[in-house]
Order: C-alpha cells, then sequence, then structure tokens
C-alpha cells in the first residue's frame, strides 16, 4: 500500500502561510500532478510530505502518519526528486546513485553487494550502465536527470515525489523522462506526485491533476476538468487556448495579448 | 513496511560488477605507507648525533623478548633514540595524520574547500592558553603535565564549543555559513585577548611566538601518551564517517531525504575533529597548512571521495609532518625553525604545482 493522504495540512514561513488547510488523497499507482501559478505551494507541499518543513495537519503514506515515522523509515516510503539536484563534481553515476540506498543501511552501515546489485538493475534500466563510471559533472542535462532518477529509484521507495523534473530540458527530453516515469510507475506500482509548470505535459501523464493557487486547493480532477481557459485566465493571468486533442489529451497553448 | 521491490533482485551468487564506485587504490596506499615508512627512517636517523640504521634496528629490537636477546646498544645512542627521537617522531605522525584527516573532515562537513582544522576557532583558542599559560604561569605542572599543552587544550574546546553554541543560538545550525561566521567571531575575539596578554607580557614574547608557529615540543612518551586517545577516537570516528562524509556533497533537502540526519553527521563529526585538532595542538602548536595541503593534494592527484581522502590522508598527513619537522630541526641546528615555517615553505610550493599539473580538475 502506497496511498498517500493529506489531511487539513498547512505550512507556514516564519508566520505566513504557503499551504493552507489542504487535504488530498492519491490512490496507491496513482499520478497526481500539482499545477498552480509560482508561489502557489506545490513545491512545499512534497516538502511537507517528506517532512523537509514542518506542518500542521495530518500527512499519511500507506496508512502510516508520516510526522511519526523514522527518517529513514520514512526515506524507505518516500523518494524525492527535488528540482535541480546537487551533483557533486567528480562523483561517478554509480556512487551518486548507491547514495539511494542509505535508507536502508545502519547509521554507519555499508553497502552490500545487493545494494549494488540493486543499483546496478536501476542504471541498466535507465540507460545508464554504459556511464556507470563517468563523472556527473561530465553528463549531459538529460544524463544528469536520468542519473537522478536512478538515485530516487535505488531507494525502493514506493512513493515518488517530483519537483519539476523537466525544468531545462528540451521538449524531447521532457518528453523522454516523464515516458521513463510513466513508465516505471506502471510496472512497479509507484505512486507519483509532481510539481509541475508545464500544464499540457502534466495533462498528459498524470491521472489527476491539482490546482493550488495561494496555498489552497481550488480544484482537484482530471486534465478536461482542470484545464479550462476560465480557470487558467483567473489563476495564471494568462491568455490561453485549451485544445482536447481526440483522445490524445488536453493541450494548453498561450495566445498572443 | 513501505520499502517495495522496484527491480528484479534474485539473489544470484555472482559476485556484483558496478563500476565507478571509489575504492581505495592500493598503489596510492602502498605508496603513502611507504612515504610514511621512509619519512619516519629520516626523522629517526637525522639529528646531531650520528646514529646509524643498524644501530637504530638493534635499539627497536632490544626490548622486543625473545628478539632482542644478546643485542646490545650504546646506552647513550639508546637513550637518545628512545628518549628523543622515536617519540618526537611518533608524535609527528599523530599531529601530521590527526590535522590532515581533520582538515578533510571539516572541508567535509562545511562543504567548504577552504576550511581547516582551525576553522571553528581551534587555533585562536589554542593560542589564548598557551599565551596566558606561558605569561602567567611558566613552568608549572599539573599532575606531572606541563600546563602549556592542557591550557591549549581547554582553549582549543572552549573556542569551538563557544562558536558551535554561538552558531546554534544564531541560525539553529541550518546553516554551515552561520557556524563559520561564530567561529570567525570567536576566533577574533579570542585572538584580541591573547594579543593583550602577549603585549602586556613581553618578556614571554619570544616563547608565546614559537608556540605559535608550532614546534613538536620533546617531553618524550608522556605527550605521544597525552594525544593518543584522543587522536584514535577522532581518526576512527571520522574514518567510520567516510560514507557520509560523501553523503554531504549533496544538496541538503536530497540527504535529509535519505533518511541522514545532517545535523547529527555534522555535530559528531567536528566534535571529533576538534577533539583530535585540540590535542594535537596543545603538543605541536598551530602547524598550519597541513590540513588544507594534504587532503587537497590528494583529491587532485587520486580521487574526491572521502572513502579515498580520509585514509590517504592519514598516511600523507603524517609522512609530510615527520619530514617537515625533520627539517625544522636541522636546517638551522642546533637552533630549530618553527615547523609551521617549513609546512608552508615546503607545502605551498608543492600545493601549486599539484594545482597546475590538474589544471580543471573539480576542486
Amino acid at each position: 500500500m502506497s496511498d498517500v493522504s493529506l489531511s487539513a495540512v498547512t505550512v507556514a514561513y516564519e508566520g505566513r502561510p504557503v499551504v493552507r488547510d489542504l487535504d488530498l488523497a492519491v490512490a496507491s499507482g496513482e499520478w497526481l500532478s500539482l499545477i498552480g501559478p509560482n508561489g502557489a505551494g506545490k513545491t512545499t507541499v512534497l516538502r511537507a510530505i517528506t517532512r523537509l518543513v514542518p506542518f500542521d495537519g495530518d500527512i499519511h503514506i500507506g496508512g502510516r502518519a508520516v510526522a511519526r515515522l523514522s527518517s529513514r523509515d520514512l526515506a524507505r516510503g518516500v523518494a524525492m526528486l527535488v528540482q535541480e539536484p546537487q551533483m557533486p563534481a567528480g562523483m561517478t553515476v554509480s556512487q551518486y546513485a548507491l547514495l539511494g540506498r542509505s535508507p536502508h543501511l545502519g547509521y554507519l552501515g555499508k553497502e552490500s553487494s545487493r545494494d549494488r546489485r540493486i543499483v546496478r538493475d536501476v542504471l541498466r534500466r535507465l540507460g545508464l550502465d554504459e556511464l556507470a563510471s563517468r563523472a556527473l559533472d561530465r553528463l549531459s542535462g538529460g544524463e544528469r536527470q536520468r542519473a537522478a532518477i536512478a538515485r530516487a529509484l535505488a531507494q525502493q521507495a514506493p512513493v515518488l515525489l517530483i519537483d519539476e523534473p523537466t525544468t531545462s530540458l528540451d521538449v524531447g527530453r521532457q518528453q523522454s523522462v516523464l515516458e521513463l516515469i510513466d513508465q516505471l510507475r506502471r510496472e512497479q506500482e509507484l505512486t507519483v506526485i509532481a510539481a509541475m509548470h508545464e500544464l499540457t505535459l502534466a495533462g498528459q501523464y498524470a491521472d489527476r491533476l491539482a490546482l493550488l493557487v495561494g496555498g489552497r486547493l481550488v480544484a482537484i480532477g482530471s486534465a478536461s476538468e482542470v484545464l479550462t481557459e476560465p480557470a487558467i485566465a483567473e489563476h495564471y493571468r494568462a491568455q490561453v487556448k485549451v485544445i482536447e486533442m481526440n483522445g490524445s489529451g488536453t493541450a494548453v497553448v498561450p495566445v498572443r495579448r | 513496511m513501505l520499502g517495495v521491490k522496484l527491480f528484479s533482485t534474485r539473489v544470484a551468487r555472482t559476485p556484483v560488477l558496478l563500476g565507478g564506485l571509489p575504492r581505495l587504490p592500493w598503489a596510492w596506499a602502498a605508496g603513502g605507507a611507504l612515504a610514511l615508512l621512509a619519512s619516519c627512517g629520516v626523522g629517526v636517523l637525522a639529528g646531531p648525533v650520528h646514529i646509524g640504521f643498524g644501530t637504530v634496528t638493534q635499539a627497536l629490537l632490544a626490548p622486543i623478548p625473545g628478539l632482542g636477546a644478546g643485542i646490545s646498544v650504546d646506552p647513550g645512542q639508546a637513550n637518545i633514540l628512545w628518549s628523543l627521537r622515536f617519540p618526537r617522531v611518533v608524535l609527528g605522525v599523530l599531529v601530521g595524520g590527526t590535522l590532515a584527516v581533520a582538515g578533510a573532515a571539516y572541508q567535509g562537513v562545511f562543504r567548504n574547500p577552504l576550511a581547516d582544522p582551525y576553522l571553528l576557532g581551534a587555533a585562536a583558542g589554542a593560542n589564548l592558553g598557551a599565551t596566558l599559560a606561558i605569561a602567567l604561569a611558566p613552568g608549572t605542572s599539573v599532575f606531572g603535565v606541563n600546563v602549556i599543552p592542557l591550557a591549549a587544550f581547554v582553549g582549543a574546546g572552549a573556542a569551538v564549543a563557544g562558536a558551535y553554541a554561538l552558531g546554534r543560538t544564531v541560525t539553529g545550525l541550518r546553516s554551515t555559513t552561520g557556524l563559520i561566521l561564530a567561529g570567525v567571531a570567536i576566533a577574533a575575539f579570542f585572538n584580541s585577548i591573547q594579543s593583550y596578554v602577549q603585549q602586556t607580557q613581553t618578556s614571554s614574547i619570544r616563547q608565546v611566538y614559537s608556540w605559535i608557529l608550532g614546534r613538536l615540543v620533546t617531553a618524550g612518551w608522556d605527550d605521544v601518551l597525552l594525544v593518543l586517545p584522543y587522536v584514535v577516537l577522532s581518526v576512527a570516528v571520522i574514518f567510520v564517517h567516510r560514507r557520509l562524509l560523501d553523503a554531504l556533497t549533496l544538496g541538503e533537502d536530497e540527504i535529509t531525504s535519505l533518511g541522514i540526519s545532517v545535523r547529527r553527521v555534522r555535530l559528531i563529526v567536528v566534535v571529533a575533529a576538534t577533539l583530535g585538532t585540540a590535542a594535537v595542538v596543545a603538543v605541536g602548536g598551530t602547524i598550519a597548512f597541513v590540513g588544507i595541503i594534504v587532503p587537497h593534494a590528494i583529491r587532485l592527484l587520486v580521487g574526491r571521495s572521502y572513502r579515498v581522502v580520509v585514509p590517504l590522508s592519514v598516511l600523507f598527513g603524517a609522512a609530510f609532518l615527520v619530514l617537515a619537522d625533520t627539517a625544522a630541526r636541522t636546517v638551522v641546528a642546533p637552533a630549530e625553525l618553527p615547523i609551521g615555517v617549513i609546512t608552508a615553505f615546503l607545502g605551498a610550493p608543492f600545493f601549486i604545482v599539484v594545482m597546475r599539473s590538474t589544471r580543471g580538475a573539480p576542486l
């Protein structure tokens, strides 16, 4: 079980609430994309789930309260792919991915051959096995993104949180990364919660979209339910054309004002 | 349980081939061990009284039951070796290895290539403690131990504890910057008091100055035994944190989301590194450069993983300091140069050569 539920979650930075009274339920194996304008609280929601920020309310993963899990147990349950992962210069892809095994080791534990086997399989699965010995600072943007995914997958957590996975990638690589995540989700029944700016892509890959504005949930549902021209005009202050693509999802196209 | 099997993880009995994992290169480890052995040999053989290699070997073997039977060594030479040269070389090993590994540890936890073991005020605290002891209580002993190293140890520990407490109240240890700034403030405060005491006690300026530049005191085995427990504990704790020091090179959110407590790792490693630094500063003064030059040279030449940097820092730091100390006591014999002069004079050009020859390598 890897369902995620948030109940009356509020997060405040220095007394200023950035997420307010949020209720969300994400089923096991579902992909939920959090969308919303800048400052809507998307990243903060992900940070609350991983307990990187203190929160009021309840967050449960697989029926267990996040607040009561040890750091290691939480890391075994939730993997997070941050927006701009720090890639230490000189560190190799395999060493970086192997750090993803940390939640499964004791404080001073050492990686076993099983850990190395899992990482090798992850790298192979992501097409990184040829690059295992390459330093992170010698990877292309797309390869770095895959390395970051490899580290997150090495955690073997059933819930994957992704913060803006396609930032700074060209459209082809955006598609590749999202397809890869979607494929892995289906194969491994991962629950994916992704904060996304790109509305068309968010709608293409997610089962449901949750629109946050000012820290509040204003809409949740399928892409066709949430991505409407009036909603986008109101909350993003953007003029767009929403196009239904005959069974291929919903496209949001900005229109010059 | 929350864990899930993502991939086929059938347990095969074949070895797992996964390239790119950091391993201690045996050639470098052997080279470090040889360098240490050679520098110890030079350190023991060099001195105003000529003592040959054979005599040194005999003096080492003589006390060993069975092996030493029938070996006779000139008592005067044996005395020079066992009372002066052996303990001084061993002290050099302890001081050099500790300063280098503590420097590497500080650079890891503070993610700052310029961090050295004195970053949080250990040098300023030790200098103040030693200055007070030299100026106000010269020649005093506590439980048979000279008060200068004790005062330096207490001063170094107090300065770092003060910096840590200050950093904690200001930034809650959320960032290393707050801790470093607290260290700068504490060091400046301690330095001002030290300067004041030094200026008002002009008769001891030379001794204070000599202490500050670093010098391995020759109080025989007492100093070795005094620092040994702290050094062993410090190096052992840093050694077992090698994997976590590598993890600390990730972003703070990423480390935390891996279930690793950054604050806990930082606290334990800083306490361990400080304990070792305070102990060796107490007997060697504030010897500069070793904690920066040695780990960085290893990073540039061998690799950046702490699984490599930590053990090699111990070996090469120890070898470097024993050589520097040998030079310090022989170049202008019978006088001695402060060891800090030698470490900077030899270390800085070497480091420049390493940096130039590895241009483009990440620091």
